[in-house]
């Protein structure tokens, strides 16, 4: 089946993370990602990854769903720590031909895995807690002031709400075209590149053809409904910020505060 | 009759081992015979769907076989292709899998897919084309200039076209006006006549499955609740509403007339077989006049 898609899922909670203001978290995850890389030693990054594990036991999500979503990187993980192994001075570990594993080397490969950890964490936690049409509302507000520039705010975020809206659905719908071109004998599990490419064919077409028509529905009903894009629109729920963004901003702004002092008072590695 | 389509305990899980996990059909086992035209009928998410797309190989039972003239399907995994060919699937709104250039290479593709030569397939198309009634001057023209009716005849023609020993139709009938409806149906039967071979029908409209069917399977929360006869099924109307289904409403009405007294024989599925029942009685009472 096509329906196991985990990055960038919702899950419906009513946690401490699920009832922050959507604007607040996606600033405070972009400004996180900002001080992952602000983070220039191990106990400035350790704080961070305290801040990730800290925000994962807030979002109530099970962590059984953080790691399905992190086993997706694996191998990006293990590439760019195996290839950071052999980069680095200090002591010498182990050596293979021109191949030398130095201390340092060790140490910048696991810096870089929980760099790149921490940041998948980060925006998971996000889309864990934010559902996608919070998401593009708040994206549509903090944008809001570039609308004196005539960008289509609005309409870019409506945009993103439908295409973000119909991806199960048209996942959905490949798997019915599939099914049925099975059936007529279609063969897409053998051949060569090109004939696998050609077999794409039965099911690209419909499924084309099906996205035209629902888009077409789509445009007549919110016509219907009267939508004439975003001016003089008002929200049914309209977004505040609350006495808990304000405590997960202080949170947030102690640990970047707390990494900027360990950034220059503490060694770079230990 | 030796048997065509028969399932063992056949089981399928949704979900694999995770917390959502869903058996969607457990414990089925049928026995189909060659030439029967089966109705199946049962509630949405009674698991019809579920059941239909392992007959052909589409899904792979969680466990249990199904057996295709007393073989099991999944025998050989690379073998299921020729599975798909001899037991024909239409599915739901089958005009959405409409993709070619002209109706008539769509309705060759299946037949392509069998390694057919050419004259073969030319000659399959034609017939299956003929089948479903489709005029020769639209078998030229693109799908998607078809109206709504004649883009569903193509897509079963698509299947038709393989000449399956056992077809599948997944509520062929669905969205179409009345006229549609009677005329597609009747053409189903015509071709079941014809070519003598067994079809499986999903619907869930009573009287087109009590017009057609000789047997019928009714689906119940993913089980096999009845399979039989369609008076027999018919005649157990209290149970097929406790499970959201009803009796044709002419059905229904006999079987009132006979509870109420009235001289009717039970087991009457459709319109013509009640005035030949009532008719008679009618006239003996004088209510109408003979002619």
């Amino acid at each position: 089946m096509l329906s196991d898609i985990t990055l960038g899922q919702y899950l419906p909670g009513n946690s401490v993370l699920h009832r922050m203001d959507p604007r607040v978290k996606l600033i405070l995850t972009f400004a996180c990602i900002v001080f992952i890389f602000v983070a220039g030693n191990f106990w400035s990054l350790l704080l961070m990854a305290a801040l990730a594990v800290g925000g994962m036991i807030l979002s109530g999500v099970p962590v059984g769903q953080y790691l399905k979503s992190l086993r997706a990187i694996i191998v990006i993980v293990v590439f760019t720590s195996v290839l950071n192994l052999f980069y680095g001075s200090g002591d010498l570990l182990f050596k293979l031909g021109v191949m030398e594993i130095r201390t340092g080397g060790v140490l910048n490969s696991v810096f870089i895995a929980i760099r790149i950890v921490s940041l998948i964490l980060f925006s998971t936690i996000l889309t864990f807690t934010t559902s996608p049409t919070q998401l593009t509302d708040a994206l549509e507000r903090i944008m809001k002031p570039l609308s004196v520039f005539h960008v289509k705010v609005h309409e870019i975020a409506m945009m993103m709400t439908i295409a973000l809206r119909f991806v199960p659905t048209l996942l959905e719908e490949t798997d019915k075209i599939m099914s049925a071109q099975k059936a007529r004998g279609a063969d897409m599990e053998s051949g060569g590149l090109m004939q696998r490419a050609k077999a794409l064919i039965p099911i690209l077409i419909p499924l084309f053809v099906s996205s035209f028509r629902r888009a077409y529905d789509l445009a007549m009903a919110m016509e219907c409904r009267c939508y004439h894009g975003g001016e003089g629109r008002t929200k049914m729920k309209s977004l505040h910020v609350a006495g808990l963004d304000v405590w997960s901003c202080c949170v947030t702004g102690v640990f970047f505060a707390a990494v900027i002092v360990s950034n220059i008072f503490l060694p770079a590695f230990l | 009759m030796p048997a065509v389509l028969e399932t063992k305990n056949l089981t399928f899980t949704y979900g694999g081992n995770g917390p959502f996990r869903k058996t969607a059909v457990s414990d089925v086992n049928i026995s189909i015979e060659k030439g029967e035209f089966i109705g199946v009928i049962g509630h949405t998410g009674s698991g019809k769907s579920t059941l239909i797309q392992q007959l052909n190989g589409l899904l792979r039972p969680t466990s249990g076989t199904v057996l295709l003239n007393g073989k099991d399907i999944w025998a050989d995994p690379k073998k299921i292709r020729q599975v798909r060919f001899q037991v024909g699937m239409v599915f739901q709104y089958p005009e959405h899998q409409l993709f070619e250039e002209t109706v008539f290479r769509d309705i060759c593709f299946g037949p392509g897919n069998m390694g057919l030569d050419q004259e073969e397939i030319k000659r399959r198309a034609y017939e299956a084309a003929d089948f479903v009634g489709l005029r020769r001057e639209l078998l030229e023209k693109s799908p998607f200039e078809l109206s709504g009716g004649e883009k569903r005849r193509a897509a079963i023609a698509g299947v038709i076209a393989m000449d399956p020993d056992v077809l599948i139709l997944d509520e062929p009938t669905a969205g179409l006006d009345p006229h549609g409806r009677d005329v597609l149906l009747a053409q189903i039967q015509n071709y079941h006549q014809r070519r003598k071979n067994t079809i499986l029908l999903v619907s869930h409209s009573m009287e087109d499955i009590a017009r057609v069917a000789d047997r019928i399977l009714v689906m119940n929360h993913g089980k096999a609740a009845m399979l039989d006869e369609t008076e027999k099924v018919f005649a157990r109307g209290d149970e097929l509403e406790q499970m959201g289904l009803r009796v044709p409403q002419i059905t229904k009405i006999m079987q009132i007339l006979q509870r109420d007294g009235y001289p009717v024989g039970s087991g009457v599925l459709t319109l013509e077989q009640a005035i030949r029942q009532l008719a008679p009685l009618l006239k003996s009472r004088g209510c109408i006049h003979a002619e």
